[in-house]
């Protein structure tokens, strides 16, 4: 018996409610039919302002979000729903689309608040709410800017939405101005006090708060707009930004006749149905009990409640947590619980520090017993712990809580928490099944922790306190390489330098158990590598390589390798292209373009491998690492030798840096990019060090990443010459190289290094463990003694005489592998996978 | 028993051409691939060369070393482990029992010879 769930919109909750539905619905009795009005599938609108960053829609994607391959699921988009017909149980949509449903949820989140201002229909007026609005902003901004100087923009709005907005014209490069009715900034979270202290910070960004006055008109002037303040003051922009708030999208539930509550959105009770049995509202258009709220986390709640519901199972809705902590233009703002001592009797205490930049306040109950709320801005480190006391027996006296100036951790660390206090609120995880977790069923590291409870796998802000609980439980967290080692590989890089060990055996034998392994194996030969042992497939190293390593090319999926020759910066001569051409149609190779700007061969056999390299060498080519945890490439755009916009030569310094670092092994692949200006075509900030060129000079950004998990590189030094860049790269890469875990990019290393990007700036910049001459020289080291690893095998008989397919056969190809022509190219032929398993 | 009378041996190479603590792979007469393998104490071994999971023919090609005292070949493709001794792999998915074939391997005068049936 199949049943239709039909679900308007296709937002951030009305993806967690398809989500809930379809992995607890194991006997797929819903179908779901799902009728969104924008044309792409349900985004992360939280983080829209990031979009700016690099324009890049794909990157907002919800993991899932289009649900294919699921034949219980239909996605329509970019046709809204229209009209309900309760009666007949069916909706239909602005094409004429028609769906019958036996159960309806109504997602239809919220609609940009604009005052009712003359005038704000103007073009150049916009609002902020969906990737279509920021692309709009955008084309606007652009229009202004064409041919002369900067835009002026204003945003009408000072709250949480209208900071966001101010912040993505911030990253557009404008300096825009904010206006608010309230008398401070972000007046739902913050008391006055910090609202004072947030005015100081965004002014000191380049932003014009107007606060207490209202916007009284907008007009058009000469193609461009002027906003007319209530106070008086006029406005010359060329676009204004409506952000002042969002109002539930009702008007469905209205037309059909559904309750709705006193001040909008859908009426629901606690399980999110409205007056009609068969019909729930969730998210942003849905007032709980009356009340609508305007984040996700309830929304997320609901959506989980309403597919319980659906399913049979009795839910309700569990109240929402409002806190919120955000990190506005580089501001931590934070309140949670009553921040503003709405509670008979409440009493404040606020520090105020005007030197740091800090403004905390506690809200506790009237004996000052028990922790009500609290607002955070400029330092919002305590906040995960405050959190998690709402409610709960104050620990200590309300100053001991808050960290004093320079003292790090606050007096009260995890263990003065009572158990259900909790730790992961996105999850809502207490600390006493975190502790349960960790005693009884034997977690012993976060990522055990992460696992059985599901506590830091959202947004992970409480993640440095499940380490935190691990240690309070007593619990050692392992380190160990792997069964072989008990050190982590930083431990044993500081054994290899002080020792001068320079083979495996001797440092098992003397450091470790047993026979080794491919996890600590590798590892190892890779710190040899980096500390400069020879070949890497000299003597006993070749043992120790992945295959990868041990061919010096990447293996496919049919036991075929892959080839990659060095293109410094992406910059080839037609005379090499024509190499890569000949070589790969003389040895039938199939031929990709790579993302790092070289060209993939692929196909070729254990023994073909030296004769292609024969090929290249011979032609000037080199080995491009493609294969090692080592430097990859260092992509750029053509900066100032052509482009219009250029501001220095970000191909040259790409070539200088890629012919530096290149063959340094490092405890994982290092990719970089140097951009030209600030247009960032070469996409540096994906990386794990990337240069953006600027008027004086250079940005360094560190610790950024594409991937499974995507980081923005953090800027680390800003508007140095080339040389002070190179030392800054030299130091960085080796203290990553000596202190990072195994396989650990330079992303989760610069956030788990304890005090992160600051810790890493006094490291590196300010020299504050005065190892950076050491780590300089060990660069020089390396980049003096860099030789081209397949140079290297191709003039020594032994080495090449490894690169057979057969012992007994050499020259006779593994006749396993065949191609067949896929768009007029030789793919591999699929193996059959003889007796197994699914994978 | 039996078997092991019918059992015929084929020479395949130097048993210096087998590193310690590494593998190569030999091609039989009717196309079977064995891979060999010479642990840190001298002992051969002999196993499919096919990897199961992947199909590709590369096993000879995967770091030695030992699980818990056992030794192990890790495949090159997804790194699961296989007993050199039995075959039996150590990180087969859902407690299914995944086995590649095991070939006698032996060095008589400093040449490797492996067997079969």
């Amino acid at each position: 018996m199949n049943r239709t769930l039909v679900v308007v919109g296709h937002g951030m909750v009305a993806h967690r409610l398809v989500e809930a539905v379809r992995s607890d619905d194991v006997d797929g009795t819903w179908r779901i039919v799902v009728l969104g009005e924008e044309s792409r599938p349900a985004y992360d609108r939280v983080a829209l302002t990031s979009y700016v960053d690099d324009w890049d829609a794909e990157r907002l994607a919800l993991p899932g979000c289009t649900y294919s391959g699921d034949e219980h699921v239909e996605l329509r988009l970019g046709d809204p729903v229209v009209s309900v017909d309760r009666a007949a149980k069916r909706v239909t949509t602005a094409s004429g689309f028609t769906q019958d449903y036996d159960a309806l949820v109504l997602a239809t989140g919220s609609r940009p608040f604009v005052p009712p201002v003359p005038g704000r229909d103007l073009p150049g007026c916009f609002v902020y709410r969906t990737i279509t609005d920021l692309d709009d902003i955008r084309a606007a901004v652009e229009r202004a800017t064409d041919g002369r100087g900067r835009a002026a923009a204003a945003v009408v709005g000072g709250g949480l939405l209208g900071l966001e907005a101010a912040k993505a014209l911030r990253d557009m490069g404008l300096s825009p101005h904010v206006v608010e009715l309230a008398p401070r900034l972000m007046p739902l979270q913050v008391d006055e006090g910090g609202g004072s202290l947030l005015r100081s910070l965004i002014t000191e960004l380049d932003v014009t708060v107007h606060t207490g006055t209202s916007t009284d008109a907008v007009e058009a002037d000469r193609g461009r707009l002027v906003a007319k303040l209530g106070n008086g003051t006029e406005l010359d922009v060329d676009l204004l930004v409506f952000s002042a708030g969002v109002r539930p999208r009702d008007d469905l539930a209205r037309d059909c006749g559904l309750d709705v509550g006193e001040r909008g959105g859908v009426l629901v009770d606690a399980t999110c149905r409205t007056s009609d049995p068969d019909v729930f509202a969730i998210g942003e258009c849905a007032a709980l009990e009356g009340r609508v709220y305007g984040l996700v986390a309830p929304g997320y709640s609901m959506a989980e409640v309403a597919a319980a519901t659906l399913l049979g199972t009795p839910a309700s809705f569990p109240g929402a947590d409002t806190s919120t902590k955000l990190k506005l233009m580089g501001v931590d703002v934070a309140s949670f619980g009553d921040a503003h001592a709405t509670t008979d009797g409440a009493l404040e205490v606020a520090f105020n520090d005007a030197v740091r930049g800090t403004y905390q306040k506690l809200v506790v109950s009237d004996d000052a017993t028990t922790l009500l709320g609290g607002v955070l801005v400029g330092d919002a480190s305590e906040y995960n712990l405050l959190r998690s006391l709402v409610g709960n027996p104050l620990p200590a006296e309300p100053a001991a809580l808050l960290a004093p100036a320079g003292a790090g951790d606050s007096a009260v660390g995890v263990d003065a928490l009572p158990a259900e206090a909790q730790i992961c609120s996105c999850n809502a995880v207490t600390k006493g099944a975190i502790v349960h977790a960790v005693t009884d069923q034997g977690c012993d590291s976060v990522g055990a922790i992460k696992a059985c409870t599901r506590a830091g796998t959202s947004c992970g802000s409480c993640v440095p306190m499940l380490g935190k609980l691990l240690d309070a439980c007593g619990v050692e967290q392992s380190r160990a390489l792997c069964e072989h080692f008990a050190q982590s590989r930083a431990e044993l890089f500081e054994i290899v330098r002080a020792t001068r060990i320079t083979t495996f055996s001797e440092l098992i034998a003397r450091h470790g158990t047993g026979a080794g392994c491919a996890i600590c194996k590798p590892a190892v030969a890779s710190i040899l590598a980096t500390l400069g042992n020879g070949h890497v497939l000299g003597g006993e190293q070749v043992t120790l390589q992945d295959t990868n390593d041990r061919f010096l090319a990447n293996l496919q999926r049919n036991g075929t390798y892959s080839v990659v020759p060095r293109v410094p910066g992406g910059e080839i001569t037609p005379d090499k292209l024509i190499v890569i051409g000949q070589v790969a149609k003389d040895f039938g190779l199939y031929t990709k373009i790579t993302g790092g700007q070289r060209i993939d061969l692929f196909g070729a056999t254990v023994d073909q491998l030296p004769l292609i390299w024969r090929r290249l060498v011979d032609a000037g080519f080199e080995s491009g690492h493609a294969y090692g945890k080592a430097l990859r490439t260092v992509k750029s755009c053509v900066g100032t030798t052509w482009c219009r916009y250029g501001q220095q030569d970000s191909v040259g310094l790409a070539v200088e840096l890629e012919l530096r670092y290149r063959g340094l092994r490092s405890p994982h692949k290092l990719k970089s990019a140097v951009s030209g200006c600030a247009r960032e075509c070469a996409e540096a900030r994906s990386k794990d060090f990337g240069i953006i060129a600027t008027e004086q000079g250079w940005n360094l950004y560190v610790g950024g990443n594409g991937g499974a998990i995507p980081r923005h590189a953090d800027l680390l030094v800003s508007d140095v010459d080339t040389e002070t860049l190179i030392r800054i790269i030299d130091r960085f890469l080796m203290f990553y190289v000596r202190t990072a875990d195994r396989l650990q990019r330079t992303a989760p290393w610069v956030e788990e290094l304890d005090g992160g990007l600051d810790h890493l700036r006094a490291v590196i910049v300010d020299d504050s463990l005065g190892i950076c001459a050491e780590l300089e020289e060990a660069m020089a080291e390396h980049v003096a003694n860099y030789r081209d690893e397949w140079r290297g095998v191709l003039e020594d008989p032994e080495k090449l005489a490894r690169f057979t397919s057969f012992v007994n056969a050499p020259g006779t190809p593994d006749p396993t592998i065949s191609f067949r022509t896929e768009r007029e190219q030789p793919v591999p032929v699929l193996l059959g996978v003889p007796e197994v398993v699914s994978r | 028993m039996t078997a092991m009378a019918e059992q015929t041996w084929v020479a395949v190479c130097a048993a210096e051409a087998v590193p310690r603590a590494s593998g190569v792979a030999a091609l039989l007469d009717d196309g079977t691939q064995v891979a060999i393998f010479r642990t840190e104490d001298d002992r051969f071994h002999g196993l499919s060369n096919v990897d199961p999971f992947s199909g590709a023919a590369v096993l000879s090609r995967g770091i030695v070393g030992d699980a818990g005292g056992v030794p192990v070949v890790a495949s090159p493709v997804y790194k699961q482990r296989f007993d050199l001794s039995t075959g039996r792999c150590l990180d087969a998915d859902t407690g299914d029992t995944v086995c590649v074939a095991t070939y006698p391997v032996r060095v008589i005068d400093g040449v490797v010879h492996v067997g079969s049936s």
